[in-house]
């Protein structure tokens, strides 16, 4: 179970006191009526599953009730950090965790059977 | 005596303190502290099960958690029986009753054995090719017979009549393992003043120190100085010492699953007491501590009860005081089972000899060997065993090839050597690396905040295994902010460093196909059978895993893994690391449900919620239904009346007289703040501008891709404030999607949002008498259909209580809804109900109301739509403001599918045959004649006797519906099919005069 850090609270505190609620970073456009098919799929259908690095929204439900936002590891589920609803995406290039090698895994065994 | 097998003065067990067991009815007897194992092998038993597979005669194989063989149940009533509990684990208690499993009619003679002489057909991987033919034999022949052969042992059938518990903790460090490197460890923590948790999977702490008496620490026994560590950490206030308890899950930020044993070695457990307990521990530093297990050895029937472990002969010498044979052999690759040898050959056992698959035993081992007077055989193999219930023979020849020679013995002790555990460290997804000099995984990088100490760190020798676990406990606690004041130190001694070791397959194992030399012993697979795999195609260790099952019984390979992974390794020519390491998941060992589950059972599984005036409808003899979380009265009935008859009596009575409603689950949410109403002309899709206060609408709502969401009548209380209601299901959902955008997309709005759902009681007065009813109830309303016409809402008393009072319906009828605070709804319930049966009216429940709904064509969010519904295809196009620049599902709503012709519409269906009711969910089709699969156009959402109209009423889904209506539909049924008509969906009352009387 993770911890996680609310900005709103300022304190870690257990992962059942929240929801996660998809990804962060997509602004409602204000110009909904004269959008096209194409740019309303983009919107709302169309979403990266990234491998590492995420940006998304979480919810303090049973705590402050506040929505925020999380840069996390989907790899490690490691939350890198988390920051004010409406904030900008901060720089992660130092908080980024450096790729692993992973020896023993099935996949990275995988290509070798091949 | 407690055994014949029983050593006076050997073990620390007390030879007063007896217990007696019984064992498939058998009367043993056993000594306070024993585990089941121990004693029986003190009455020289050694079978104790049959293998899964081919049923072949099973002994006890290790003294520890890593047990595959020794499967038993353990019972103490018809609702007590703990199926698979390993023998090696188990305490006895006086009075225990034990069972084997697995075999039939009984542990001697097992019928399932007759699957040994056929292993030539049970190959691995026989199931994904034998069963293939003929395709429906896989339904009904193969698949039963499989599963009636399949599992192990016999589950309870009656509830569990013991309860569990579970706690959360909070810890600097926690220390996983109770050996020589978890104490040492736990003491230089402690030292620190941090909050230390030290938890062992044993009754007592002490580990390895169990069997090897060799070691001594600060010149005390181990054994003896461990258990005064534990004694003098137990009484620190910032220690908590947990014997019995495992560590079976590592999760993400030390977040650490604890299964504490609390009665389970109790004969009379105080009814008090939870069975076991879940501990969730929370620590800031984690200490793996785990040890090593000790590796059998891969030879020709090497699975006769009787052949064990070194280390585990040795526990059974050295702790019970139980020898294992009377003579006995030794086949090792490893020093260690020397000691083993040694141990026992001075408590008077004979030793056979001790067959080292090594050239070079280390020398120390080998010059103490030749002082007892124990053969020696370097270079030589164990090639096959005999004995049919308990090993008699093993049959021991040169490495490469020669004549065997056969030797008598009645007990065999094997090491392959250590297998560090990196479980806990793995399940915290550190990475293991592979070193190559002694073969083994060891802890790698380091995922979380944690260190691993001693053996399962790959450190062999004992004061180096000290001084890493003192230097562990105080880095430990320094990073979580405590600071020695002095340096501990402790001086270890032990007999002898062990050498050797060897993964894989040992002389004798093959490569003849036809030979039995297993690798897993709980899932029956042999060194031929990884070989098998590899031959035919697996070439990833997960492949070949689930190909051969090796590794996938309730021991989940914890003496397996390795050699599968190096007999792969040696067929496929590749270096170990490089075929793989397969994952290790919790739970370590087994964990019951009960333990998972804990208090979250029965009542304590979900929380029941309740609507203020339950009680009196209980008086008044509702029977209630589930909905959600809440109970609600589902009807009312009457003596002597059915479900069928009080539905119908409550539907008529509301039509003719009136009728009460608890309509308080229905979700509130109040809506205030100066951009309130631009705020909501957001979220729905009507225009709420040109509401005045005092009147309400009927609002929808979408989510941002155009389909229905939720509805719900909203009154609006002042230029600020409105009364917002929703769905009961939607309640919480709808104050989150209202959060979010509040908050997220419209945080310019200002605006609050209080969930008001449970501050309201909600009593629905509904029919042409409920003014007649209220009236000489309200105070300061004028009721009147001029002053207070349909959808309006008022502000006032009710029997001397405010109330916020709703002139609305969900019947068609006229119809008000008294909302007071929640604590005066039983009150205020009590003098309507009174009322309303004093005029000839009466309670009715949600079978009624959805009755009465439906006959108006009202729909209900999540019944009649899916998900997949506009307002359109709901015929409730009007309520979408078509002015509106902006909001929530605008444009989803404009999406090309969602308006293209064909969609599935809401529309009524009546049934030719009028006594026919439908039944919700059922397909419809335009012609019941064509071929199958039919093409289905639609489907049942509501289907109902209406007593009012005299016949069945139905509202369904259909493609092209409104197009469709006078048309004749078909709902085929099993047994018949049913002739419908379409139709429009308001049934009864179609003019609409009733709702304003």
């Amino acid at each position: 179970m993770l911890l996680i850090y609310c900005p709103y609270c300022e304190e870690e505190r257990s992962e059942l006191e929240f929801r996660q609620a998809g990804d962060a970073h997509i602004a409602r456009p204000t110009n909904m009526t004269e959008m096209t098919d194409e740019e309303f799929e983009a919107f709302f259908f169309l979403r990266d599953n990234v491998k590492g690095l995420t940006f998304e929204r979480w919810r303090h439900l049973n705590g402050c009730g506040r929505f925020f936002n999380a840069a996390r590891d989907t790899v490690s589920d490691k939350f890198l950090t988390t920051y004010k609803a409406g904030l900008p995406r901060p720089d992660l290039s130092t908080l980024r965790p450096a790729t692993e090698a992973t020896v023993e895994t099935y996949e990275a065994t995988e290509s070798n059977a091949k | 005596m407690s055994g014949a097998n029983r050593i006076p003065g050997a073990g620390r067990l007390t030879p007063a303190k007896t217990a007696r067991i019984f064992f498939d009815g058998k009367s043993y007897a056993a000594l306070e502290g024993d585990t089941v194992a121990s004693a029986l092998l003190a009455n020289g038993v050694h079978l104790v099960g049959r293998s899964f597979k081919y049923h072949r005669p099973r002994g006890i194989v290790s003294a520890g958690a890593e047990e595959p063989n020794a499967l038993i149940g353990v019972e103490r009533d018809a609702a007590r029986k703990q199926p698979n509990v390993r023998a090696t684990v188990q305490d006895v208690f006086d009075g225990m009753k034990v069972i084997s499993q697995n075999r039939w009619p009984s542990l001697a003679f097992d019928v399932g054995a007759v699957n040994n002489l056929l292993a030539p057909f049970f190959a691995a991987g026989f199931y994904y090719k034998t069963f293939m033919w003929p395709k429906q034999a896989w339904k009904h022949v193969y698949e039963p017979q499989i599963r009636a052969a399949a599992g192990l042992g016999v589950s309870p059938t009656e509830d569990d009549t013991d309860h569990y518990s579970s706690r959360y903790a909070h810890c600097d460090v926690l220390v996983i393992g109770a050996g020589v490197a978890g104490l040492s460890a736990a003491l230089a923590a402690a030292k620190t003043g941090a909050r230390v948790i030290i938890c062992d999977e044993q009754p007592e702490v002490g580990g390895a120190l169990h069997y090897d008496k060799s070691v001594t620490i600060d010149g005390q026994d181990g054994y003896s100085w461990a258990q005064a560590t534990a004694a003098n950490l137990a009484k620190m206030d910032n220690v908590t010492v947990l014997p019995r308890t495992t560590a079976f899950g590592y999760y993400a930020q030390n977040f650490v699953g604890l299964n504490e044993r609390v009665t389970e070695h109790l004969a009379k457990p105080d009814k008090k007491l939870p069975r076991e307990r879940l501990w969730q521990v929370r620590a800031k530093r984690v200490i793996i501590a785990t040890g090593a297990i000790e590796r059998h050895m891969v030879f020709a029937n090497n699975d006769r009860p009787g052949i064990m472990l070194a280390s585990a002969a040795r526990t059974f010498l050295n702790h019970f005081g139980v020898a294992v044979g009377k003579k006995v052999g030794v086949y090792t690759a490893n020093d260690s089972a020397y000691e083993a040898a040694f141990d026992l050959k001075r408590a008077g056992i004979t030793v056979a000899a001790i067959v080292d698959t090594r050239e070079q035993p280390g020398e120390a081992v080998l010059a103490e060997a030749r002082s007892l007077g124990i053969e020696v055989l370097a270079g030589h193999a164990v090639v096959d065993t005999g004995g049919k219930l308990r090993v008699s023979s093993m049959s021991v020849a040169r490495n490469g090839g020669g004549g065997a020679r056969k030797i008598a013995i009645d007990a065999l002790l094997m090491s392959a050597g250590w297998t560090p555990s990196v479980h806990m460290f793995s399940q915290s997804r550190g990475k293991v690396a592979y070193d190559a000099e002694t073969q083994r995984f060891l802890p790698g990088t380091y995922a979380q905040d944690c260190l691993s100490v001693g053996a399962c760190n790959g450190t062999n020798d004992l004061q180096a295994t000290i001084e890493e676990s003192l230097a562990a406990g105080e880095l430990m606690s320094n990073a979580s902010g405590f600071t020695a004041s002095q340096k501990l130190a402790l001086q270890g001694a032990n007999a002898f460093a062990w050498t050797g070791g060897m993964a894989g397959a040992a002389e004798g194992a093959g490569p003849d196909t036809t030979v039995k030399a297993f690798i897993d012993f709980q899932n029956d697979v042999c060194a031929k059978d990884i070989r098998l795999a590899v031959r035919e195609g697996m070439h990833s260790i997960e492949h070949i895993k689930r190909f051969t099952t090796n590794g996938m019984a309730t021991d989940q390979g914890k003496l397996s893994n390795i050699h599968g992974l190096a007999i792969a390794a040696e067929t496929l020519g590749r270096e170990i690391p490089k075929v793989g390491l397969t994952t290790f998941r919790a739970p370590y060992t087994p964990v019951t449900f009960g333990t998972l589950i804990n208090h979250s059972r029965g009542e304590l599984f979900d929380p029941t919620r309740k609507t203020p005036m339950h009680a009196l409808e209980e008086a008044q003899g509702a029977v209630f239904e589930d909905v959600g979380q809440w109970k609600r009265a589902w009807y009312y009935p009457r003596a002597g009346e059915d479900m069928h008859q009080a539905v119908n009596r409550e539907c008529k009575t509301v039509r003719d007289v009136a009728g009460i409603f608890d309509a308080s689950t229905l979700g509130k949410i109040e809506v205030v703040g100066p951009d309130a109403a631009q705020f909501l002309n957001l979220i729905y899709t009507n225009s709420w501008d040109t509401l005045k206060p005092g009147r309400c609408r009927y609002g929808i709502m979408l989510r941002e891709d155009g389909f229905v969401y939720d509805d719900g009548v909203v009154g609006r209380m002042a230029e600020d404030r409105f009364h917002v209601t929703t769905t009961t299901g939607g309640a919480a959902r709808v104050m989150n999607h209202m959060e979010d955008y509040l908050q997220t997309e419209f945080p310019h709005l200002n605006v609050w949002l209080t969930s008001a759902t449970e501050q309201w009681a909600v009593i629905a007065v509904q029919g042409p008498k409920a003014r007649e009813i209220i009236g000489p109830l309200v105070e300061g309303i004028d009721l009147s259909n001029d002053a207070f016409p349909h959808m309006s809402v008022r502000e006032g008393k009710i029997c001397g209580v405010p109330t916020r009072l709703f002139r609305m319906s969900f019947t068609g009828e006229t119809g008000f809804e008294v909302n007071v605070p929640a604590d005066f709804g039983p009150a205020v319930w009590a003098a309507i109900s009174e009322r309303t049966e004093a005029l000839g009216g009466c309670a009715y429940g949600t079978e009624a109301m959805h009755i009465l709904r439906a006959e108006k064509g009202y729909i209900i969010v999540g019944q009649d739509t899916d998900g997949t519904v506009t307002p359109d295809d709901a015929s409730l196009g009007w309520a979408v403001g078509k002015r509106k620049a902006d909001f929530v599902g605008i444009r989803g709503l404009r999406r090309p599918d969602l308006v293209a012709d064909g969609r599935k519409q809401l529309v009524g269906l009546l049934t030719k045959d009028p006594a026919v009711v439908l039944e919700e969910g059922a397909q419809i089709v335009a012609n019941p004649n064509q071929p199958l699969p039919m093409t289905m156009i639609g489907h049942v959402t509501s289907a109902y006797w209406s007593e009012n109209c005299g016949r069945s009423i139905a509202l369904a889904l259909v493609a092209g519906g409104k197009a469709k209506i006078g048309q004749t539909l078909y709902v085929p049924m099993p047994d018949k099919t049913i002739a419908v008509e379409v139709s429009d969906m308001v049934f009864f009352d179609k003019e609409g005069g009733r709702i304003n009387g």
